[in-house]
């Protein structure tokens, strides 16, 4: 099995302030912490446990920053063979469908049997580069797998559905396949592992090298344009608790049993 | 600008709720756009969608034919382009859902569509359609405009719209199958139902619900202390049943399960909409977070913005002092 598995870097802001910044159109992101993408890195483990299972090579493609080494260095520690960073501020990354075709076109010119990415990136939550990656190469797909099992020239794919419902599809090779959350249990690198991934070869390309024209990736190019960001009006009709921590905790007990909540 | 198309979305004999959704909130914006609002249905055996689906649109346009069982991305693509083609609607809305996920990137790429996912709200700005979505779990809104011309193509959330109608009685138009036989790179096997686990949540009184700011299992106890002194059974987040801290059946949200507890307590759970949309029917909601922005609290009746770690051992005491 020749396995691509594309990775992305993302900002934690799930306790974080988030601002947007002077240009309307972004947001700070000086404060943030990094790590990758939580879904990749169940698609990191999947297509480690494959190579595993059924050898082959696990090639990494990271969209990003020189930053993002850190995490495709992690991706190689726990298996991956090499790895490739597109890093081009020609490329209107806000556009998940130009990520698709520059990650495409990474993957075209070389034999590939399975490319598997998270089926949403926790910043921007498109959950479309993966599928529109599989159109972009001409393969099939299945979004969103909990459960992959390779079998000869196929994969049988178990897609969650809502309400906990798998939908099973069995899927001709090469394919594309979004990888959910929860699917594997993700390793931590092994020391060896690390040290070896610092020999590993990574490739940082631009569009040029890929074959891709500025105008066919740029903002000038999307059919979409980001118009504004903006913090939402949270309308909250909450009762804020006010006090100590301990206070806190005593005045919701009291509401709570004397309000006759529970 | 043309008409609104919707997709029609329908899965082992249920027509679901995203479809009514987008319905109505595509009502409004046909007239805008000087069109009709169409449901677009594919299927086999689904006549009484169709009827159903006149209630709610100006035209139904039904592709009616064996060949769509079940849903196939592969086939539910091919049929799209060619009605896209033939009647050139202004809009198209698919659901943001496991399905329409699932579809809508690869029909925008194919068709090379103006194309944004996860739109919460569409917003009339000078004459012109903005798609508003959200980045970093709903912190921060981002407006939208397409460029080009249409047919535009959105997926829309679940869950944003409150379904009014039936008022309306529209025409049903059934459609020849563009696909005449099957295509095959992809075969739809089967469905598996969800695993059935020791306590329904569905049927809880009482809930406490965790996510990923009790950060360690060892932390569970805290979380296990509470719902021992209140007698209330324990669900939690994505993040929680990902990490393995419960099993995957007491996952709350739209992947796992919608609750209706007379009391929901969520710790360290920052509400992403999945969460969100399965246990917003909660009666009463408790919020236990140190982040002031998470949007959980959005939801909750009482807000405690703290953290966790110092307020929940202190609650659990009183708690029992309390019921004695």
């Amino acid at each position: 099995m020749k396995t691509f598995v594309c990775i992305k870097r993302v900002p934690d802001t799930s306790e974080a302030e988030v601002k947007v910044d002077a240009t309307g159109k972004d947001v700070d992101s000086s404060r943030f912490s990094f790590d990758i993408n939580d879904a990749d890195n169940y698609a990191v483990e999947e297509a480690v446990l494959i190579k595993e299972a059924k050898g082959g090579t696990v090639q990494v493609i990271c969209m990003g920053p020189q930053d993002a080494d850190v995490m495709i260095r992690m991706a190689l520690a726990k298996g991956g063979d090499s790895a490739i960073r597109i890093d081009d501020p020609r490329i209107n990354a806000v556009d998940p469908l130009k990520v698709a075709k520059v990650l495409a076109a990474v993957i075209k010119s070389q034999e590939f049997d399975l490319v598997l990415t998270g089926c949403m990136a926790s910043d921007d939550g498109s959950m479309a580069v993966g599928v529109a990656l599989a159109e972009e190469l001409g393969v099939p797909h299945a979004a969103m797998v909990k459960k992959l099992e390779v079998e000869d020239g196929k994969v049988k794919a178990y897609r969650e559905l809502e309400g906990g419902i798998a939908e099973v599809v069995e899927i001709t090779l090469p394919a594309v396949i979004t990888i959910q959350t929860g699917i594997n249990e993700p390793r931590y690198a092994p020391i060896r592992g690390i040290r070896e991934a610092q020999k590993k070869e990574l490739k940082v390309l631009k569009i040029d090298d890929l074959g891709l024209a500025e105008d066919e990736v740029n903002a000038a190019s999307s059919l979409v344009e980001l118009q504004k960001l903006y913090i939402p009006e949270v309308v909250s009709r909450a009762e804020v608790i006010e006090g100590a921590p301990e206070e806190k905790a005593e005045i919701m007990a009291t509401k709570l049993v004397k309000g006759g909540l529970l | 600008m043309g008409d609104v198309f919707v997709l029609a979305e329908h899965r082992q004999g249920v027509l679901r709720d995203v479809t009514l959704e987008m319905l109505t909130k595509a009502s409004g914006l046909a007239e805008k756009l000087g069109g009709e609002t169409v449901a677009v249905l594919i299927g086999s055996g689904v006549d009484s969608f169709a009827e159903k689906l006149t209630g709610y649109s100006d035209k139904v346009l039904f592709v009616d034919n064996p060949l769509f069982s079940d849903y196939n991305s592969e086939k539910y693509q091919k049929v799209l382009v060619e009605l896209i083609k033939q009647y050139n609607p202004g809009l198209v809305m698919i659901g943001h859902t496991t399905q329409g996920v699932d579809l809508a990137p690869a029909l925008a790429v194919e068709m090379n569509l103006p194309f944004v996912t996860d739109v919460i709200d569409l917003e009339f700005v000078e004459g012109k359609l903005q798609p508003v979505r959200q980045y970093y779990q709903g912190k921060v809104n981002a407006n939208f405009v397409f460029k080009g011309e249409p047919p535009y193509l959105i997926t829309f959330r679940e869950a944003t719209v409150e379904v009014t109608g039936p008022s309306r009685q529209g025409k049903v138009e059934k459609v020849e199958s563009p696909l005449k036989e099957d295509i095959g790179y992809r075969k739809f096997i089967e469905y598996v139902e969800a695993e059935v686990g020791d306590v329904d949540i569905t049927q809880s009184e009482i809930l406490v619900a965790v996510g990923r700011g009790i950060k360690e299992e060892k932390n569970m106890a805290l979380i296990e202390d509470l719902a021992k002194a209140i007698k209330a059974d324990i669900c939690g987040s994505r993040a929680a049943t990902d990490a393995g801290w419960l099993p995957h059946d007491r996952q709350v949200g739209t992947s796992g399960k919608t609750v209706k507890p007379k009391l929901y307590i969520a710790i360290g759970i920052s509400g992403a909409f999945q969460h969100l949309a399965g246990m917003k029917g909660a009666k009463t909601i408790v919020a236990i977070n140190k982040d002031p922005d998470a949007p959980i609290f959005s939801v909750a009746d009482f807000a405690i913005i703290d953290d966790l770690f110092k307020v929940l051992p202190k609650l659990t005491e009183k708690l029992k002092e309390l019921r004695g």
